[in-house]
């Protein structure tokens, strides 16, 4: 059997053609994402905001959804969200923080338990007091921004400068729509998020990096050739790569999504999301930079390797 | 880079073998387990408690309970002290754990500067350095008052001991639930982290947790007319109904002098009980006071409130009791684990709670597998309807990647969570990475008219320094993440590096050994990939 390639080797797409178009949709997104994040902000979830969380299943039958919010709502406990939780027999109950007091909750959680236990089961109960919400929160925009500084740093060691500004906005490009999807459908925002981001944070790099190794070659190689076909040959010698190793992340990401559970389709959908974006963003907004940023031509030296 | 020497091959065939065997008893159900033979090792993943179900609870303890205990305690010392040595006072107030005095004459300052000293216990530094300081300072004020409030170093030592003593405690209470590898750290300076796999009753282990215990007996005040409640008593409310009790604050004994309690039933009301045994000190303590004192009332006091307050009708002399309080069986049982393991030096307040349940950690795992197993069948197939032959290459090292990260994981008895499988799932995406990388440039090679030796050699050559640099900003996000880590995050983190680790190994070494092997055996004059 002769092996299937969705690339031909002499593909040659002029990526860079349409710059300008790729540039001002990426900025009109950035803009429209970082608008979102201000107006209607992020859904945060009980590692940011505090608060309770509580998973039961029906012991037998489907769950009610608004036979539950009447239980509950007997019981006084200010802001409750219900939903249904991947199955027609779980539901989620969420409780907004009351209060700054530490230890509240745990009063919350019993009067919760003795309406739901006689017909539902619990089966998953977590608890984020004031406290540990606010570390969390620092921690995590400690995470992403730390994580940004040392591949910045990384890369600027391994290549130049102008690689380094490149790979950095694509990222900081990747990050913000990211949040700003998450902002627009009003996903719930938590700590896996800030996981995923992170590894977006990788995979999107590691995207980039294999583009810019190739983007060094090529200037070793042809010392003459203008920079933009220069770059647009690079991103097509890649481009089989590229779609390669995205296929076979969304192949088992989507797997994932799909049959992988409730509790972690936030986080896939993210990855999924951000495998998209990073994909996209090292093609049409990390090589375009380097054109604008003026590179180095001479590499005869042997620098960065 | 198409020879490997013969201590290569045989180091790369090693590792592949210990891999598949360190990652061979994680297919094996308990039993099949026990029946395996001694050699090969037994070790399997460990599952975290998302997997497995089970309770994460960080609690903090509130050591400025104890420190305000401490100073209430001086409050009295301090009067006692005075009135002992004719001083008079003009004032003496207790605000926020600062106590002022303002003596009568002023004369009398330094008297009261050498009692305040004597009062002041010697604490430890910080550990190791031997060094004693002082638990008090003293401050005076322009107008002759002096203000006295325990150091810096006081309170931390106040701290760190509570939360020796409070963990020693909890694992002392968690061990009577009968539980199996409950995992207990100090986190922080105030803080202990507590993760209790396979709980059937979350709520009964807060509850354990939630208690303090500090058990006392105290006699009823005789003297007190129903009016005023004089200033060596108090009033403390019953734990199961409306009445209260004045008594005297001094207790007549505590729970420290207990030596066992346990659950039983009152032989003639038949009702649940808790019998007790005080140590010899105690039983002393207890027979003298119950000899001067019998015909009058004493109450048992936990926590504040009272659970039962008994007639003394005769002399305990044996030094057992027991406690009868309209218990449930078990609030009696519960009550004597908590006697039993001693009081918590100071309370605990949850911060953080994540339990599952079991039946959800099931559900997950099982779904876990359905999508790793589909994720890995869709990747194998589409890696070997792209490259054909050297598909097949590397659908194998990517089984043997992933039996070498489940034998790191069961070797290192990392913790595997419900986003650790999520990271082995992207691993098996983002694995054949290298191998794509590597492929594509040997397709380059051969279109450029290479030799399909040369062709596959700077195929190697030229994709190495690519995956290098890939690999390590995706590790460099890994461990940034591991940091940042709680519970199942920090598990996504590990499985996610050491999965990138394995992967470019088998990427390197284990396919480029297949590929080299079979070119050794047919040197074919051209290759379809």
């Amino acid at each position: 059997m002769k092996p299937i390639k969705i690339i031909k080797l002499d593909t040659s797409i002029n990526f860079l053609s349409k710059t300008k178009i790729f540039i001002s949709l990426s900025m009109i997104f950035l803009i429209a994402s970082i608008c979102l994040l201000l107006s209607r902000g992020l859904n945060f979830g009980i590692d940011f905001n505090g608060g309770t969380l509580i998973e039961v299943q029906k012991i037998s039958g489907n769950a009610d959804v608004s036979e539950m919010r009447s239980r509950l709502g007997q019981l006084d406990l200010g802001n409750i969200q219900l939903q249904e939780f991947g199955k027609k027999t779980d539901l989620l109950i969420r409780v907004e923080q009351l209060s700054e007091e530490e230890g509240v909750q745990q009063v919350i959680i019993n009067e919760i338990s003795e309406v739901v236990e006689k017909d539902y089961k619990i089966r998953r109960i977590e608890v984020v007091g004031p406290k540990v919400s606010a570390e969390l929160i620092k921690k995590g925009i400690i995470a992403v921004i730390t994580a940004v500084i040392s591949v910045l740093i990384y890369i600027w060691f391994r290549f130049e400068w102008q690689f380094g500004i490149g790979a950095i906005f694509a990222l900081v490009h990747d990050i913000i729509i990211t949040i700003g999807v998450f902002s627009l459908l009003q996903l719930e925002f938590n700590l896996s998020i800030i996981a995923a981001l992170l590894t977006i944070v990788g995979y999107s790099l590691n995207d980039t990096v294999v583009i810019y190794d190739r983007i060094r070659e090529e200037l070793r190689k042809y010392k003459k050739m203008p920079i933009v076909e220069l770059i647009n040959q690079a991103l097509n010698l890649t481009l089989s790569r590229t779609l390669m190793t995205s296929i076979t992340t969304l192949l088992a990401l989507i797997s994932l999504y799909l049959f992988g559970g409730e509790v972690i389709k936030g986080f896939t959908f993210a990855m999924i999301w951000g495998v998209l974006i990073g994909t996209y963003s090292s093609i049409f907004i990390a090589s375009p930079i380097l054109i604008g940023l003026n590179i180095k031509r001479d590499w005869s030296k042997n620098d960065g390797e | 880079m198409l020879y490997f020497s013969k201590f290569k091959s045989i180091s790369i065939l090693m590792i592949c073998l210990f891999g598949i065997i360190f990652a061979f008893p994680n297919l094996l159900s308990q039993n099949s387990l026990n029946d395996l033979p001694k050699i090969l090792p037994h070790k399997q993943i460990n599952l975290g408690l998302d997997l497995r179900g089970g309770s994460h609870l960080l609690v903090e303890v509130q050591s400025s309970v104890r420190a305000s205990e401490r100073m209430d305690d001086l409050f009295d010392d301090i009067r006692i002290e005075l009135r002992r040595n004719k001083i008079l006072l003009s004032d003496i107030t207790q605000i926020n754990n600062e106590i002022k005095i303002t003596l009568s004459d002023v004369g009398f300052k330094d008297n009261l500067l050498d009692i305040v000293e004597s009062l002041s216990q010697n604490v430890k530094g910080q550990l190791g350095s031997g060094q004693l300081n002082s638990e008090l300072q003293i401050i005076e004020q322009t107008d002759g008052s002096i203000l006295v409030s325990m150091t810096e170093v006081a309170l931390n030592d106040l701290l760190r001991r509570s939360v020796d003593q409070s963990i020693e405690i909890i694992r002392r209470r968690i061990d009577e639930l009968g539980t199996k590898e409950p995992t207990i750290q100090r986190q922080g300076d105030s803080r202990i982290l507590i993760q209790v796999p396979g709980l059937d009753d979350p709520k009964r282990l807060k509850d354990l947790l939630g208690t303090t215990a500090k058990m006392n007996f105290h006699l009823i005040d005789p003297f007190y007319d129903g009016d005023n409640v004089s200033r060596s008593s108090m009033a403390l409310k019953h734990a199961n109904n409306d009445s209260t009790y004045v008594v005297e604050r001094r207790s007549i004994i505590g729970g420290e002098n207990l030596v066992d309690a346990q659950p039983g039933f009152d032989s003639q009301t038949n009702q649940p009980i808790v019998n007790f045994r005080f140590d010899s000190q105690g039983s002393r303590k207890f027979g003298k006071i119950t000899t001067d004192n019998v015909g009058k009332l004493f109450a048992i006091v936990l926590d504040n409130e009272v659970i039962s307050a008994p007639i003394i009708n005769e002399p305990i002399l044996g030094g057992s009791g027991m406690i009868s309080g309209s218990f449930t069986v078990q609030e009696a049982n519960d009550l004597a684990i908590l006697l039993r393991a001693g009081a918590l030096p100071a309370p605990l307040v949850i911060l953080e709670e994540r339990t599952v349940g079991p039946g959800l950690g099931a559900d997950s795992i099982k779904s876990g597998q359905i999508a790793s197993i589909l994720g890995l069948m869709l990747v194998l197939l589409y890696m070997f309807v792209s490259y054909g032959r050297f598909g097949i290459y590397s659908n194998i090292s990517l089984i043997i990647n992933l039996s070498l990260i489940v034998a790191v994981l069961s070797i290192l008895q990392a913790t595997l969570t419900l986003p650790g499988i999520a990271g082995i799932i992207l691993t098996i995406g983002m694995a054949v990475d290298a191998n794509v990388l590597i492929f594509e440039r040997i397709r380059e090679e051969i279109a450029n008219k290479k030799s399909v030796i040369n062709a596959i050699d700077n195929g190697y050559k030229r994709a190495r320094t690519t995956i290098l640099d890939a690999n390590i900003t995706t590790f460099i996000a890994a461990i940034i993440l591991f940091q940042l880590g709680s519970g199942p995050i920090k598990g996504f983190s590990v499985t996610l590096a050491i999965g990138i680790i394995t992967s470019v190994f088998t990427a390197f070494t284990v396919t480029r050994f297949f590929v080299a092997t079979w070119i050794k055996k047919t040197n074919p004059k051209e290759i379809n990939i």
